[in-house]
């Protein structure tokens, strides 16, 4: 009894979400309509909570504590995690309450689905065993399933929601075949049970093959990786913006998390088989990404391709871990890839915040085009916009330079400098559709013929998430050391 | 006390463009705006005076670390300032000729829509401009590098109103991050090589590096050169960046940014030295450039597209001189060039302000009597950069051409002489046109031609006599102040003494060559007016090439803006409108692979199917009037993915 206790200490950060979360579902009746922010407050409350616990074991960041006969892990990795995603998530609710205001999308349980979520999130990052890692994943999607349909006035809204979740059974599907396929080989789903039961075999057993392979699709698919990735542009622009900024950000973290975590602790081993796998993954997906991202008009499905195109960017690190020379060149992979999806994590939601608040005639202003002079009326929220871009861009010293500085030089470090400069080569693509969102907000004018011109809705709570993100793509552009030694420390061990 | 004075160079003009930045559209008036700009710069300038006066005095270099900014792993990257002799050259001109074209913009842009962002972005170009210059490491120099690539966006895109500005924004922008693929790959390779990214670590220990490494990272670094400098095959972007406002064209487009291509390769030249291969290619570049860019300037009829092919041509010399050896003539042209092309710039600006924004000079004409002033000091940058002595053009480029000549590279000699012929002619030609002969200008024009106001006047005569007497810096050829100056940092290669005779009779040759483009000019636009129209009718062929620069632009289009634009949408649609005979492939593929094994028929296409039939049955409504079916389409695309990875692995695996 007194393990068990011990065992339920070691998560109480997932605890506390999962009881705020279902004292928002009880709450929610009883909370006037005019009176939701409390619901928010409330989970702001918990997170605080966790980063609290979290943050307080930062001193001992790589103390390894499993619980419940290993099926649970809690390392530096799992915490450096955790800690991204309270920070996310604490600002997506932030940025949701404006949001929900202005689309009367005054729901109580919106709280209580994002603190569900991200408990389903917590166990991938802490998973030991896959099928824990399995459970977390259908938690956190069940919920984003949910979320994606919570505009329930627009068609878009709903055909994202069921696009998302047959697609995402679908994918789910794979993964659990995947993961079946292994306790075949194995005789248990936990990592460590894998990976000695993987030993020193390869791809040309069709059994390993098949399985890694499954296991791929099953977590490219919630990391839209190409050719996985087909759902991503309809969803995120379904999706309400708040809610598409959380699948961009906590949803791909953490499904990056786990995935690390399984090819690294479970499938070490194939490492030399993987890379190839997550190389051509890898091109395919910087490829689609950046080109169609090129020809989108509409704002959010363009950061659709743009987050697709990123994930290939963030794989970068992951091959390189798996082709990585000695101890050293798979650690700075792996830290790569880490510090890529954190450095994303602000720019992409301070880019979604300035959406999600642009407003035309009540609506949500989602074309390009809809940009035009904002930089006359609004030049700073215009600026902000300029530096999020001009970070997605990746050009210094904003913390997207810093991102795939550190990706690209583990590239090269391994050895693959062809590829590195193949990703030099879209990274500068990418600098146009970039810019011409910059291009359409500083030079050019609003067409008089379109009738309401669009404007950015302040509030204090979107200021404080527009501040946060902003001074994130900038302080860790100008001192990334902080960031990037957590990294360093928290990364998981690759034999 | 230097490195304070170090420290605080670039802060002036950052604390300007937070200034004026944040609060100039709401606190303050246009006055001040400007006040703090050119103030600022002024500040930075006195502050290089005095750095430069103790390198001078003490002869050492001064390194100076500002704030550590990235470490962990094995790499450390400080903010840090090396300022030696080079880097005191650059900052020089960049803090000098940046704050006269500062002074001269508060005249030109007076009046003119977003008047305190135009000096926010060029405050802003001038810190990534001297961060370019200071950095005493890799990293910094990428920092600036791309923070003048971004405010030369801005500042192209300034008429924002104009579809041209915009789009031509983009081009440089675009073109330019091509050539920063090229100097981050370098940025890696140097690191990967030598573990740092200090210069001073780099160069101690270049001599470590194999002769294919030293190759491979000078031409990384080439490529970024070539972008940022407008140098062939991406130059491109820089005539169409001239539709900025002129100053804008005169501080980056002429006399700082587009230089830092070559600070660039001097400042890497222990690498270069490394690779005679390397060489030869920045020799061939730029000697190329050279001629080529000249050809185009002979028949455009744009006053500022001729002095931005001017500009490409220009740098064309100084490329030229870096690949055969002589980096302190390059550097000397580097300066020279700074002069007399911010002096051509602003009085073409000065020329176009007096015609209320007329830009071609075919409808300009006689302009000599109406504004004296703008037309004496133009007739002094055209004399300076056509290489006449004893203004300053003339030691430069003749240091560059003897150099040649002396160390035996005749073809590259060949290409320089004529390209600096042509340069005379087409320099007379614009100034001929420009200011003698009959008036074509309409008559509402020509009523309100006036001369410009002081404070463009003023740092026009700066520039004038900089071009004048500048040249002198450099005198006597080879054994100048300059060339003692510089003798650390830009390895004097190969020097072996040449008979006076000998340099006389270069000299002589180019003033010959440059007196002989101006004849040639006087006889076609002076004498005979009638007589360029003929020769162009003679020529059509050749003159409709020129005109249309070789139809560069247009092979870039077909060759590679068209096919990714097209690549882009096919691939888009591939993504939304998923054709059925794709599907059906990748359903008999699908097939073909599961019959391989049994399970994955039985559990994952059947299993799918059922998932995607029982999603239908349960939003069959709303579904089908949005978009009925596609999601087997994604799933299918989903499957098509896993099999055909399975297969490329498998591939893989056996081989």
């Amino acid at each position: 009894m007194t393990s068990y206790g011990a065992d339920l200490l070691v998560i109480l950060p997932e605890l506390i979400v999962v009881g705020a979360a279902c004292l928002l579902l009880v709450l929610e009746p009883l909370t006037p309509p005019s009176r939701k922010e409390l619901l928010a407050w409330l989970s702001l409350g918990a997170l605080a909570l966790c980063i609290g616990l979290t943050g307080g074991q930062i001193s001992v960041l790589n103390l390894r504590v499993s619980a419940f006969s290993d099926l649970v892990v809690v390392d530096g990795y799992a915490r450096f995690w955790k800690l991204l995603l309270y920070g996310v998530t604490g600002l997506t609710i932030l940025m949701s309450l404006p949001y929900l205001k202005a689309e009367r999308l005054q729901l109580g349980e919106y709280y209580g689905f994002i603190l569900l979520a991200l408990s389903g999130m917590m166990v991938m990052v802490s998973g030991a065993d896959l099928l824990t890692i399995y459970l977390g994943t259908e938690l956190m999607s069940l919920s984003l399933y949910v979320m994606a349909g919570l505009k329930r006035s627009s068609p878009r809204s709903l055909e994202a929601s069921a696009k998302y979740f047959v697609l995402g059974a679908f994918s789910s599907g794979l993964l659990l075949y995947g993961i079946s396929l292994l306790y075949g080989v194995a005789g248990g789903t936990k990592l460590g049970a894998v990976a000695a039961a993987i030993g020193s075999r390869g791809f040309d057993d069709p059994l390993l093959l098949i399985a890694t392979i499954l296991l791929a699709a099953g977590f490219g698919f919630k990391l839209a990786v190409v050719p996985f990735h087909m759902w991503t542009p309809d969803v995120y622009q379904g999706a309400p913006t708040s809610v598409t900024a959380f699948m961009a950000v906590a949803s791909k973290a953490a499904s990056f998390a786990a995935f690390l975590r399984v090819f690294v602790e479970g499938l070490g081993g194939l490492k030399a088989d993987w890379s190839n796998l997550f190389l051509l993954l890898c091109l395919v997906t910087l490829i689609l990404g950046n080109l169609v991202a090129i020809v989108q008009t509409n704002i959010k499905r363009m950061l659709a391709y743009s987050s697709i195109a990123h994930a290939g960017y963030a794989l970068i690190g992951l091959v390189a871990a798996g082709r990585g020379m000695g101890e050293s060149g798979g650690a700075s992979g792996l830290a790569s890839v880490m510090l890529y999806l954190a450095l994303y994590a602000f720019m992409t939601l301070g880019a979604f915040a300035v959406i999600g608040m642009f407003r035309k005639g009540g609506l949500e202003g989602e074309d390009i085009e809809d940009f035009a002079g904002l930089a006359k009326r609004q030049p700073l929220a215009a600026f902000l916009m300029l530096v999020f871009m001009v970070s997605l861009a990746g050009i210094p010293p904003t913390a997207g330079f810093i991102g795939k500085f550190y990706v690209f030089m583990a590239a090269v470090e391994a050895g693959l400098a062809w590829l590195a400069v193949v990703a030099l080569i879209f990274a500068a693509i990418s600098a146009y559709y970039y810019m011409r969102v910059v291009m359409v907000m500083y030079m050019r004018e609003p067409d008089p013929s379109a009738g309401e011109v669009p404007q950015l809705v302040a509030s204090p709570a979107l200021t404080v998430v527009l501040a946060c993100a902003v001074a994130g793509v900038i302080l860790f552009g100008l001192f990334p050391n902080p960031l990037v030694s957590l990294a360093l420390q928290s990364v998981l061990p690759l034999k | 006390m230097t490195d304070l004075l170090i420290k605080l160079i670039p802060v002036f003009p950052l604390l300007a463009v937070i200034a004026n930045g944040l609060f100039g559209r709401y606190l303050w008036s246009h006055d001040w705006a400007h006040r703090l700009a050119w103030g600022s710069v002024g500040l930075s300038f006195l502050c290089t005076i005095g750095v430069v006066a103790d390198v001078l005095r003490t002869g050492t270099a001064h390194e100076v670390i500002a704030y550590q900014w990235i470490f962990g792993g094995d790499l450390t990257i400080n903010l840090a300032y090396l300022v030696d002799p080079l880097t005191c050259v650059w900052l020089l001109v960049v803090t000098g000729v940046g704050f006269l074209i500062h002074v001269y913009s508060v005249g030109y842009m007076h009046g003119e829509d977003g008047f305190t962002r135009f000096f926010t972005y060029m405050n802003l170009f001038m810190v990534s401009m001297l961060l370019l210059v200071m950095g005493n490491n890799y990293a910094v120099l990428f920092i600036g590098w791309e923070g003048v690539g971004l405010c030369s966006y801005l500042l192209i895109g300034y008429y924002y109103d104009k579809v041209s500005a915009a789009k031509a924004a983009s081009k440089a922008f675009v073109v330019n991050r091509i050539g920063d693929a090229g100097f981050l790959l370098a940025i890696f390779l140097v690191f990967i090589n030598f573990k740092t990214l200090d210069y001073t670590k780099v160069f101690a220990q270049v001599g470590q590096l194999s002769p294919d490494m030293a190759t491979a990272i000078a031409l990384c670094l080439l490529v970024g050169a070539v972008g940022k400098s407008a140098q062939l095959p991406l130059h491109t972007w820089l005539p169409d960046a001239m539709e900025g406002p002129t100053p804008v064209s005169a501080l980056i487009h002429a006399a700082t940014m587009v230089t830092a291509g070559v600070y660039m390769v001097v400042r890497n030249h222990a690498i270069f030295d490394l690779s005679p291969v390397a060489m030869e290619t920045v020799a061939i570049v730029g000697g190329c450039t050279a001629l080529f860019a000249a050809t185009i300037g002979l028949v455009q009829t744009d006053i500022k597209r001729v002095l931005a092919y001017s500009t490409v041509s220009q740098l064309g010399y100084m490329f030229l001189g870096c690949g055969i050896g002589a980096y302190t003539a390059a550097v000397f042209h580097v300066m020279t060039h700074a002069f007399f092309k911010a002096l051509l710039f602003l009085s073409a600006g000065s020329v176009i302000h007096a015609l209320s924004g007329e830009q071609d000079i075919r409808k300009m004409g006689g302009l000599s009597k109406k504004i004296p002033w703008t037309y004496r000091l133009f007739l002094i940058g055209t004399v300076a950069i056509a290489g006449i002595p004893p203004l300053a053009g003339f030691w430069s480029k003749d240091e560059i051409m003897g150099h040649a000549f002396v160390h035996h590279h005749y073809v590259f000699y060949g290409l320089a002489a004529l390209g600096a012929f042509l340069t005379s002619f087409y320099m007379f030609r614009l100034t001929y046109l420009t200011f003698y002969g009959p008036s074509r200008m309409d008559h509402h024009t020509e009523e309100h031609v006036h001369e410009s106001p002081m404070v463009m006047v003023g740092p026009l005569m700066a520039l004038g006599l900089l071009s004048l007497v500048g040249g002198f810096l450099g005198f006597p050829p080879e054994h100048g102040w300059l060339h003692q100056f510089l003798a650390p940092v830009a390895g004097v290669g190969g020097e072996h003494e040449v008979g006076t005779g000998l340099v006389l009779t270069l000299m002589m040759i180019a003033t010959g060559i440059a007196l002989l483009g101006w004849g040639l000019a006087h006889y076609l636009y002076s004498m005979n007016p009638a007589a360029p129209d003929r020769w162009a009718a003679k020529a059509q062929g050749i003159y409709n090439t020129l005109l249309n620069k070789y139809y560069v632009d247009e092979l870039y289009d077909v060759l590679v803006v068209e096919p990714t634009k097209k690549l882009g949408l096919a691939l888009d649609w591939f993504d939304r409108v998923v054709i059925d005979g794709i599907v059906r492939a990748v359903g008999t593929m699908a097939e073909l692979g599961a019959a391989g094994s049994t399970w994955a028929e039985k559990h994952v296409i059947y299993g799918g199917l059922n998932i995607i039939g029982y999603g239908n049955h349960l939003l069959a409504k709303q579904w089908r009037q949005l978009q009925s079916g596609m999601v087997h389409h994604y799933a299918a695309i989903i499957i098509a993915g896993l099999f055909l990875l399975a297969v490329v692995i498998q591939l893989i695996v056996q081989r």
